[in-house]
């Protein structure tokens, strides 16, 4: 069993600074190591491989926008932001050892790119799909990376995050109540 | 209700109005569409099982909209689903009947306001009859709401269909 800051300092020594950023322990549950969206595959990787760490599952794979950014409004009063990142938070565990991590990836929100993992856990596939659906992430070099739960003919739209704004139809249907 | 007024007295025959023998056909083998979108679906289930029995109303499920005459919309419609439900309907054959069963189908529910995926009403799609309100509603509720549409259509006109 390892803990957070244990596995923090094996990663920092393997990959460096530029890769692994910071160690997060404000929050309450999990401490959170926060790591370079172009290098996350290869920690992934590493956590996996590795045979102190072991870390053969992913609980959960989920995108979070941080609203970070500065509010903009228009001339019709709608605001969106502008700036600020997307970020996408990976829960491992290890069935063997037993111990868990938590990973966080910071992108810029106009053009929100990240490795995927999704040949290193296999459930990371639905789960990316799911965050590209809700949050418009892209997951380079993804197999499938397509709408998840949204229709197909959607468009550009990624409903959860925080300045989103309803379309008055869809498809001749009028959405708002 | 006006079908068995003269009862059999006449020797095995019964004097009624092709209407009100159209309109008792119909309501008395009310074949509902097996088609469940959410939790109500759960109540709808077991409003045809044994405890509430909806067959002694004759309402029993048909799994097909071919062989349909009343489609339960039972739970949250999607954005997704709504062209699929209305298909579904467009498949059933006339005469035919709509009950939307619990709050989402009927208004949006919980995600009225903060559901970007939900159909504000289900009658925004297909045209309803009864409304079942509800969250889930019990199957009591479920058939008093059928019973309301076997009402509707005891009181159909040939001439002009009502329900």
């Amino acid at each position: 069993m390892k803990t957070s800051e244990e596995i923090y300092n094996i990663l920092k020594e393997k990959f460096g600074e530029e890769v692994i950023l910071n160690l997060n322990t404000t929050e309450p549950i999990d401490a959170i190591i926060e790591v370079n969206p172009s290098k996350i595959n290869e920690v992934s990787k590493f956590l996996r491989d590795s045979e102190e760490l072991k870390f053969d599952t992913l609980m959960l794979l989920s995108g979070v926008d941080d609203a970070n950014g500065t509010k903009v409004k228009d001339e019709n009063e709608i605001e969106t932001i502008q700036g600020g990142t997307l970020s996408v938070y990976y829960h491992c565990h290890s069935m063997e050892i037993g111990h868990k991590v938590a990973l966080r990836v910071a992108t810029p929100r106009e053009n929100p790119q990240v490795q995927t993992v999704e040949r290193i856990w296999r459930t990371a596939d639905w789960h990316e799909r799911e965050a590209f659906d809700m949050f418009g992430i892209k997951f380079l070099n993804h197999h499938d990376l397509r709408r998840i739960l949204m229709p197909d003919d959607w468009g550009e739209r990624y409903p959860l995050r925080k300045d989103y704004v309803d379309p008055e139809y869809y498809n001749g249907i009028k959405i708002p109540y | 209700m006006g079908l068995l007024d003269k009862e059999f007295n006449d020797g095995n025959i019964v004097i009624t109005k092709t209407e009100d023998l159209l309109n008792w056909a119909r309501l008395s083998s009310l074949w509902q569409l097996t088609f469940g979108l959410a939790c109500c679906a759960i109540e709808m289930m077991a409003a045809s099982a044994s405890h509430y029995d909806l067959d002694r109303f004759g309402i029993m499920p048909r799994p097909s909209p071919r062989q349909a005459d009343v489609i339960i919309v039972s739970g949250t419609v999607t954005l997704k689903m709504a062209s699929r439900v209305k298909r579904l309907y467009e498949q059933m054959p006339d005469p035919k009947y709509v009950v939307s069963m619990g709050s989402c189908s009927n208004s949006g529910g919980p995600y009225w306001n903060y559901g970007y995926h939900v159909l504000k009403g289900v009658d925004r799609v297909i045209p309803v009859d009864v409304f079942v309100p509800g969250c889930p509603p019990r199957p009591e509720a479920l058939i008093e709401g059928l019973l309301k549409l076997q009402e509707k259509i005891r009181h159909e006109k040939l001439t002009k269909q009502t329900a």
